[in-house]
């Protein structure tokens, strides 16, 4: 990412939270990815020198959570939730036409994930960590469109609020 | 509860954000209308042991899934070690549960006053909050309400003169079921990939940087600011047995009104859960199965209805749990090979890997539930399933033998013992159907 000296106050203000800095990982790596969009690998190389360990150890940890994206994903990640009471409820069909119905748009990556503690709307959904449902798959474009022409502001994603982000 | 009263909620940890629905989350609200912080002040007044005794003395049991009593893990930690840490669980990721998801967006003050609680009487300066990262909003607001606790003095130094100094630390995970268990949280919160690490030592012993920490769940924490309030008295008179208080219970699938509801355990049954609060099953279908404690529980049916929500005899009697509170309701329509397929298509993904038992058996399973469940099942396939299952948990009888670190391993078995146990028969006839219509189509050329 090349951080600049902003993102390195940031980082450290961060790092001197902790009793020690490897605990910083997780939300160095959420910020390197509000920055850029998604975790790549110059960020890393960064955040590995921040914290002292070495680059593989970062991508060890970062390939083990699914909110780190390790390519790029567009602006928008809608997770839609198809464990059992989703499921039941329709969650398995919405995940279906949503990915079919943004497979060509760049700005728009559609992920099939596990319960979102939502239930109580089932079938859930959300847009950059936001949280959306019950909805049917026209229902749940209109909420997505409303993020693309910016009625709804998205948080990044990583769910920071977008005003939060310096 | 008896037969003919009417089933209702004994809201105690809800009750300000059931009555503050607008702004409950917000200092000025809590401070006004539910005399957020108030009960600190009589806290430095108690001292630390009479607070840890009340706590004990009123068997508070963890909320999170396992039901540890909260005093006794308090009492497990060394006398005189230092530093120590508190770290509260709001990775809340047992599929169908979302309690505590609604307690950190709608009420994080009360949250925050059970930790300054908690740490004054384990006695730490440093308390972690690892909170669910898809919980964005949830960690916004818990984020803005630890702002103001600073500003208000709750928080920082010295906290209202009494000389006991607290900082809080709000963690976001990253997306992962297993950094919920607590040993797997710690391994995060270190910054390493979340797995679960064996015990002993405990966390009380040996938990995040190797010192001893307590990893309570977000509603017990919520909990202990309104037991040290109105005592242990008032809290054990609630509930039965070992069951006392009240919890919270997140109904969804097939009902009419899903939801969080909190009941008095012990005296409140699942039919008055299921079928008094949360409305019944959808369109008046028949109940086929329920899940009473999140996925990791074994299922039960409609015989059990009348069983109470009481946490002991549910693991007794039933041999299943009440766990994290999360109760799937399932109508006739519902085909359970494919509830189960999904649940167990859910632990394979989860499964950190550290272990063989569930790493291998978790993607075996799913497989073989995948294709039972998609016409491509075998006769014996519930054997097989009961057979290599045998090996992730030795005798398949709940509560469940271990033979991995956590308790993920064990509970990939909870779908397929339930199959067994309510569904066997269809099941194999089912499968001997599916393996006749799929020769038939081999003969046929198809």
């Amino acid at each position: 990412m090349a951080l600049t000296d902003a993102d390195r106050q940031r980082a450290q203000q961060i790092i001197d939270q902790y009793p020690h800095r490897k605990s910083a990982l997780l939300p160095l790596l959420h910020l390197a990815q509000d920055r850029d969009g998604w975790v790549t690998p110059a960020a890393m190389e960064e955040i590995a020198d921040l914290v002292a360990l070495t680059p593989a150890q970062v991508l060890g940890v970062c390939s083990f959570y699914t909110m780190l994206k390790r390519e790029p994903v567009g602006r928008l990640v809608v997770s839609v939730c198809t464990n059992v009471s989703c499921l039941v409820n329709g969650g398995g069909e919405l995940c279906e036409a949503l990915r079919g119905q943004y497979a060509a748009d760049p700005d728009v990556f559609v992920e099939e994930v596990e319960c979102i503690a939502h239930c109580d709307h089932a079938p859930a959904f959300q847009v950059n960590y936001d949280f959306h449902g019950p909805a049917d798959a026209a229902a749940a474009a209109d909420v997505i469109a409303q993020y693309q022409d910016r009625r709804l502001v998205a948080r990044t994603l990583s769910g920071t609020p977008a005003e939060d982000v310096p | 509860m008896s037969p003919d009263a009417t089933p209702h909620e004994t809201p105690v940890v809800t009750e300000f954000l059931r009555a503050r629905p607008e702004d409950s989350w917000t200092m000025a609200a809590a401070r006004e209308h539910h005399h957020a912080y108030e009960t600190l002040t009589q806290a430095f007044q108690m001292g630390p042991e009479a607070i840890t005794r009340e706590v004990s003395d009123s068997v508070l049991r963890g909320k999170g899934g396992a039901g540890f009593g909260t005093g006794q893990k308090w009492s497990f930690l060394p006398k005189g070690v230092f530093p120590r840490y508190l770290c509260v669980n709001a990775d809340e990721g047992e599929p169908c549960t979302f309690k505590d998801h609604m307690l950190i967006e709608r009420d994080p003050h009360q949250l925050l006053e059970g930790i300054i609680i908690a740490a004054y009487a384990i006695q730490t300066d440093l308390a972690f909050i690892y909170v669910r990262g898809e919980f964005a909003l949830g960690a916004q607001r818990l984020g803005q309400a630890i702002r103001d606790a600073y500003a208000a003095g709750y928080l920082g130094k010295d906290i209202l003169g009494s000389g006991f100094d607290l900082d809080v630390i709000l963690h976001r995970g990253a997306g992962c079921y297993i950094a919920g268990d607590e040993t797997g949280l710690l391994s995060s919160l270190e910054g390493e990939r979340a797995m679960p690490r064996i015990k002993p030592p405990f966390p009380a012993a040996q938990g995040v940087y190797a010192a001893p920490t307590i990893v309570n769940n977000v509603e017990t924490i919520s909990t202990v600011p309104h037991i040290v309030r109105r005592g242990a008295k008032w809290y054990n008179a609630m509930g039965v047995n070992r069951s006392t208080g009240t919890r919270i219970f997140s109904v969804s699938g097939h009902v009419e009104r899903p939801g969080n509801y909190e009941v008095e355990l012990g005296h409140t049954s699942f039919r008055d859960l299921i079928e008094g609060l949360a409305g019944g099953v959808r369109g008046g279908r028949p109940l086929q199965f329920f899940v009473p404690g999140g996925a990791s529980s074994p299922w039960l049916i409609g015989e059990h209805l009348d069983a109470p929500l009481d946490m002991d005899y549910v693991q007794g009697e039933l041999r299943s749990m009440l766990g994290s509170g999360a109760v799937m309701v399932f109508d006739d329509t519902t085909d359970p090979l494919l509830v189960a397929w999904r649940l167990s298509k859910f632990f394979a993904h989860e499964s950190c890997g550290k272990c063989t038992p569930c790493r291998e058996g978790s993607s075996w399973i799913e497989k073989v539930l995948y294709r039972m469940a998609h016409g491509q099942g075998r006769a014996d396939d519930l054997d097989l399933l009961l057979s290599f299952g045998n090996n992730i948990v030795p005798g398949l009888n709940a509560p469940f033998a271990q033979t991995t670190i956590c308790a993920l391993g064990p509970s990939i078995m909870s779908p397929v013992v339930s199959l067994d146990r309510w569904f066997r028969d269809p099941i194999i006839e089912r499968m001997r159907a599916d393996e006749q219509r799929r020769g038939a189509l081999a003969v046929a050329g198809t």
